[in-house]
């Protein structure tokens, strides 16, 4: 029967393109987005080529620090700041030998400086975060957009409300809970036998995404209303349940919207440096841009001559090109998710 | 088949009232069971903090309570007295203003000239919308550093600019009076974001308003102010909160630039303490929680007020299409 339901509904390989998606919000810019020219009359001549040499211009400001970025990792010491785009002499700054001679280490062979379980903390993290937010949102919003129950329209306030809420309201509160936590799960708490949770382990990074998140519950929630009724409707009287609805139809159906609130979940906790700052204490745990942090404490000296900048440029590099490559991959939902925002104004 | 159904135990004297309503309750119930993650979320991560952090801005909590030394007392309006006293307090909030001030108009401005340029070039839109929003991926602490190369003073490579076509370049980095220029040129970077939310808003304009305009007589700028200004208002007015609300919280870049228990820096510079970093400070450095969550309250009072002065001036610029919608 579930099988029928499928065929009536070919939800499996609704994707961007799906003409039924195109209905949302989300949707009527996934799909039918992307560049249609816009409907303004273009420049004409001469005006075409003087904007595009302006474009040129700032294009070149936009991308001159990832290249400055770049070509500093990839110099000696003492050219760092030279400028040159192109280095003079080469030097391979990221990895090297494990026994390295004192103050020429290399990025990977720093002494106490796990740069590779950095990265992939930073990686298992957002994206069991992003996982997480991304699944508990979507099962928030489905409620709000499909079930009518007493109080719903002043809890779905009550959670746009939250949006304005500094973090720092929450920041220290929130701490001294896993505090609490970390002091019960320890040796001499009264949870020793639970695993070490709280301060000084990941927990705090990842698990508040277990319970939605408000932005993200209103883009969901939004791309839910655009999806027609009647779909659910008939999903029930195929013998449906609500969970089972949700998870055949409208999850496969949201999956544009999913993806969106993924890749910026995952961009959240990448950029992320406060929360590990308060958490974390071991540098084994530390997240890329904390581990960062502690190389150019480290390594900066002064910010003058002595720092080993090239080192600090290497690790800055490689906290920049994973997120480059993720958008290069997904520009699409980066671009369109964030158009999309603009439209609940 | 997953059945929800289960979670309605039937009692024998409920039969009846579920013929009835039966199916109306178990979606309410099933809504109610939808819902629970963000409930159980906002009792524990949100509601419950924010009545623990107005509490603790009465008391001395601080590092001896957490350890369990002392007991915690409540001091009443102490820390809401030292808010006022505190000039560290009134440097970070003049900080705070004067760098929100300097990047929201800077970033709305370039971002909805670009927008402007890009909604009309006759080719390779995508790539340079894909360029410009580059920089707004990178990492906020990526940024903290690019700071520091590229406005250094002696070395830094906008200072070799400068020096190009002949105008001495400040030290950006050390100088009190340049740090926070520094900050908002290197936030004007991170352009492409807004950029991207005005193109939308652009392309949405229908083609027959201008057309409509122009044989009306109306010129380029006409057509600006009157057409293109009040169809996109909604976007500009979204950014506008959102840029602002941000700026005031400004937090990473700034930190990993200047701040922190490394040898970076000799003495953090007061021209850089904002005021989360400096509530940041207060709270897990100096361990004041009490203080700190004075200083918090004050963040959240300060960012309700300004947001509401901008939703009621805006009211008179934002225009909705199809009706008043607020």
């Amino acid at each position: 029967m579930s099988a029928g339901a499928q065929e009536n509904f070919p939800t499996g390989g609704a994707g961007v393109a799906s003409p039924r998606v195109a209905h949302g919000p989300l949707g009527r810019i996934l799909g039918g987005g992307g560049d249609d020219g816009g409907r303004r009359r273009p420049f004409g001549g001469i005006k075409n080529v003087f904007f595009l040499l302006l474009l040129t211009g700032i294009s070149i400001l936009a991308l001159y620090p990832f290249v400055w970025l770049i070509s500093a990792s990839l110099k000696p010491q003492g050219d760092v700041f030279d400028n040159r785009l192109i280095p003079q002499e080469w030097q391979w700054n990221y990895t090297g030998d494990p026994t390295p001679v004192p103050g020429d280490e290399k990025l990977f062979a720093l002494p106490d400086t796990p740069v590779l379980s950095w990265m992939f903390n930073s990686v298992w993290i957002g994206l069991l975060a992003a996982l997480l937010v991304a699944m508990s949102s979507a099962v928030v919003a489905f409620a709000f957009a499909y079930f009518r129950f007493p109080g719903r329209n002043a809890l779905f306030a009550l959670i746009l409300a939250t949006m304005m809420l500094p973090g720092a309201v929450t920041m220290i509160p929130v701490y001294l809970i896993w505090n609490e936590i970390s002091l019960l799960t320890g040796e001499t708490g009264r949870l020793a036998f639970l695993p070490d949770i709280g301060v000084n382990t990941q927990y705090p990074l990842w698990v508040p995404n277990l319970f939605g998140s408000a932005f993200y519950i209103f883009l969901m929630r939004q791309f839910f209303l655009g999806i027609p009724r009647d779909l659910f409707e008939a999903a029930r009287i195929d013998g449906d349940g609500y969970f089972s609805m949700f998870r055949r139809i409208a999850l496969p159906l949201a999956k544009p919207a999913l993806i969106v609130v993924f890749i910026f979940e995952l961009q959240a906790k990448w950029f992320d440096l406060m929360t590990p700052l308060i958490y974390l204490r071991d540098s084994a745990l530390y997240t890329l841009p904390l581990g960062l942090k502690t190389i150019l404490d480290a390594q900066g000296a002064g910010g003058g001559g002595e720092g080993r900048w090239e080192i600090i440029m290497a690790g800055t590099v490689v906290t920049v090109l994973p997120m480059v490559i993720l958008f290069a991959i997904f520009q699409r939902y980066f671009i369109e998710g964030i158009a999309t925002q603009g439209r609940k104004g | 088949m997953a059945s929800v159904a289960s979670t309605e135990t039937a009692g024998p004297l409920q039969g009846a009232r579920r013929r009835l309503s039966g199916f109306r309750e178990r979606e309410t119930w099933t809504a109610y069971l939808f819902i629970l993650p963000w409930v159980i979320g906002f009792l524990a991560l949100t509601a419950g903090p924010m009545v623990a952090s107005l509490y603790f801005s009465f008391t001395d909590y601080g590092v001896q309570q957490i350890a369990g030394f002392e007991e915690t007392s409540r001091v009443g309006l102490e820390n809401y007295r030292t808010l006022l006293e505190d000039p560290k307090i009134a440097t970070s909030l003049k900080n705070t203003f004067v760098y929100t001030l300097m990047t929201v108009p800077a970033k709305m401005m370039v971002a909805l000239g670009l927008a402007m340029i890009l909604a009309r070039i006759a080719f390779a839109a995508g790539f340079f919308r894909t360029v410009f929003y580059l920089p707004d991926i990178t990492p906020p602490v990526a940024i903290g550093i690019m700071i520091l190369v590229l406005f250094n003073g002696s070395f830094g490579v906008v200072n070799r600019a400068l020096e190009l076509v002949g105008i001495p370049g400040p030290y950006w980095t050390t100088d009190p009076s340049w740090i926070k220029p520094s900050l908002a040129i290197m936030s004007v970077w991170t352009v492409g974001g807004t950029m991207v939310i005005y193109l939308a808003a652009l392309k949405a304009v229908p083609q027959h308003l201008y057309e409509a305009a122009s044989m009306d007589g109306a010129g380029p700028w006409r057509r600006f102010f009157n057409v293109t200004l009040p169809m996109i208002s909604p976007a500009l007015f979204f950014t506008f909160i959102v840029l602002t609300i941000a700026g005031l919280q400004t937090f990473t870049e700034v930190y990993t630039a200047y701040f922190g228990q490394g040898s970076t820096g000799a003495e953090s510079p007061d021209a850089a303490l904002m005021n989360v970093v400096y509530l940041f400070r207060q709270a897990f450095e100096f361990f004041n929680m009490g203080f700190a969550s004075a200083m918090a309250w004050l963040l959240f009072a300060i960012i309700m007020a300004i947001t509401a002065i901008q939703f009621v001036v805006s009211r008179r610029f934002v225009f909705y299409q199809g009706g008043d919608k607020r």
